[in-house]
């Protein structure tokens, strides 16, 4: 049984991050922290774990060594405490943002500050494992895994094999997002007048997550747009792609096939009729699964590349226990096969 | 209601039971299985894209795509 430590396991992230490990057969929570928490149950920020767990939140300083730590800090504070972590566990996971770039000048751009611990930088992996898969896997002694930006995985997923296949002359991402995409930190955006109904542009232009897509996929000409909607949990992802030849629907079906044939987690939605024929992050909410379709406009040519997920599972906590259970040698699915809930 | 595509495929050994084979969806490519002998006109599913496709010849197996009624997605 591996041991597991949750830093700052009071946000969203955390718990979904608990939610999973306590369901996981290999591995056992030990420790979960929360410094405005401490001494409570866990079930004080997290409802749905109530009668699941005799954990209290700690303190930082209470965990002792572990077998793998995930941290769930606000973005910033990982990269400050990452020497401090490194000696508490041979494997971090770090959910927030601060190692998913390799480049520290691509994270001064786009985070408009100089990266505490910038020589870490190069050695972190990304933690998509359909990007990843066999750098985590062959990746030995310690080792730091980054989380992954859920807008960014929603885009990395769609676009993925035509960024391959090079089809890609130009892409513009139109996003939708969920409110808890927000945390769970109260803000004046999340203020229940202001959020209920919202179709609301927060990043018209120029949303970090862009960096983590021209960095997996290569200098592709992309341009992304965020919009907050009646959502708590997902994230849908339209890329509309002017490509570089036309191509037919056959060809697209090769593709993304030979990209996720083999994926545990990506599932080709794209049927020619039907309610559920495209993706749509509804029925994902709690899943690890990411659903992927496409469609080609016959009149342009243009290329609607799709995908929906659940911003707290495969955009971050599921994503990040599929990278420890490679990190770990264990099964890649263990814990994370929910299927979903429909109807929901 | 949209036509019939003129698109073909075949698959099969002439003249042979066509139980437990795999035949190409003519839409995506994905694999058409057959658990009994096909028969004529009857409609299968692409479990892939999910196109409805008509067998049209059974010796060899030929499927097209099968006429649909469209949705109305708020035209």
């Amino acid at each position: 049984m591996k041991r597991a430590a949750i830093i700052g396991a009071a946000g969203y992230t955390g718990g979904e991050l608990l939610r999973l490990l306590l369901d996981h057969p290999h591995v056992r929570v030990e420790a979960v922290t929360s410094r405005s928490l401490a001494g409570q149950p866990v079930h004080r920020s997290h409802p749905n774990l109530r009668g699941r767990s005799e954990l209290l939140f700690t303190t930082p300083d209470q965990v002792t060594n572990c077998d793998v730590l995930f941290l769930c800090m606000p973005h910033g504070e990982a990269a400050k405490q990452i020497d401090r972590w490194s000696g508490v566990s041979p494997l971090i996971v770090d959910l927030s943002a601060d190692f998913r770039l390799r480049d520290a000048a691509a994270y001064r751009t786009w985070y408009e500050s100089e990266h505490p611990a910038a020589g870490r930088l190069a050695g972190a992996i990304y933690g998509l494992p359909e990007l990843s898969r066999e750098k985590i896997r062959e990746s030995r002694g310690a080792r730091l895994i980054s989380g992954v930006g859920c807008n960014a995985t929603a885009m990395n997923l769609a676009l993925l094999p035509l960024a391959r296949a090079g089809l890609i002359e130009r892409v513009i991402c139109d996003i939708k997002v969920g409110s808890s995409e927000g945390g769970a930190e109260v803000t004046a955006g999340s203020h229940h007048p202001e959020r209920s109904g919202a179709v609301r542009m927060y990043a018209p232009a120029g949303h970090r997550h862009t960096a983590e897509v021209l960095q997996e996929l290569g200098p592709i000409n992309l341009d992304v747009s965020i919009t907050a909607i009646e959502m708590v949990r997902g994230v849908h992802c339209a890329a509309h792609v002017i490509p570089t030849r036309r191509v037919e629907s056959k060809e697209l079906w090769k593709l993304y096939r030979a990209a996720y044939a083999n994926e545990p987690f990506v599932r080709l939605v794209a049927e020619k009729t039907g309610l559920h024929r495209l993706p749509d992050p509804k029925i994902l909410a709690g899943s690890n699964y990411a659903d992927v379709g496409f469609e080609i406009d016959p009149r342009s040519g243009r290329i609607i590349a799709m995908s929906a997920i659940d911003n707290l599972m495969k955009g971050a906590a599921g994503s990040a226990v599929q990278a420890m259970n490679l990190a770990l040698d264990l099964p890649e699915a263990l814990g994370l096969t929910f299927a979903g809930l429909h109807p929901i | 209601m949209s036509g019939t595509s003129q698109t073909v495929v075949q698959h099969g050994a002439s003249g042979g039971s066509s139980a437990g084979q795999a035949c190409a969806c003519p839409e995506c490519e994905g694999a058409i299985r057959f658990d009994r002998p096909p028969l004529r006109s009857q409609v299968v599913r692409c479990v892939s894209c999910g196109v409805e496709l008509e067998v049209i010849e059974t010796a060899p197996v030929q499927l097209a795509l099968a006429p649909e009624v469209e949705e109305d997605w708020g035209e």
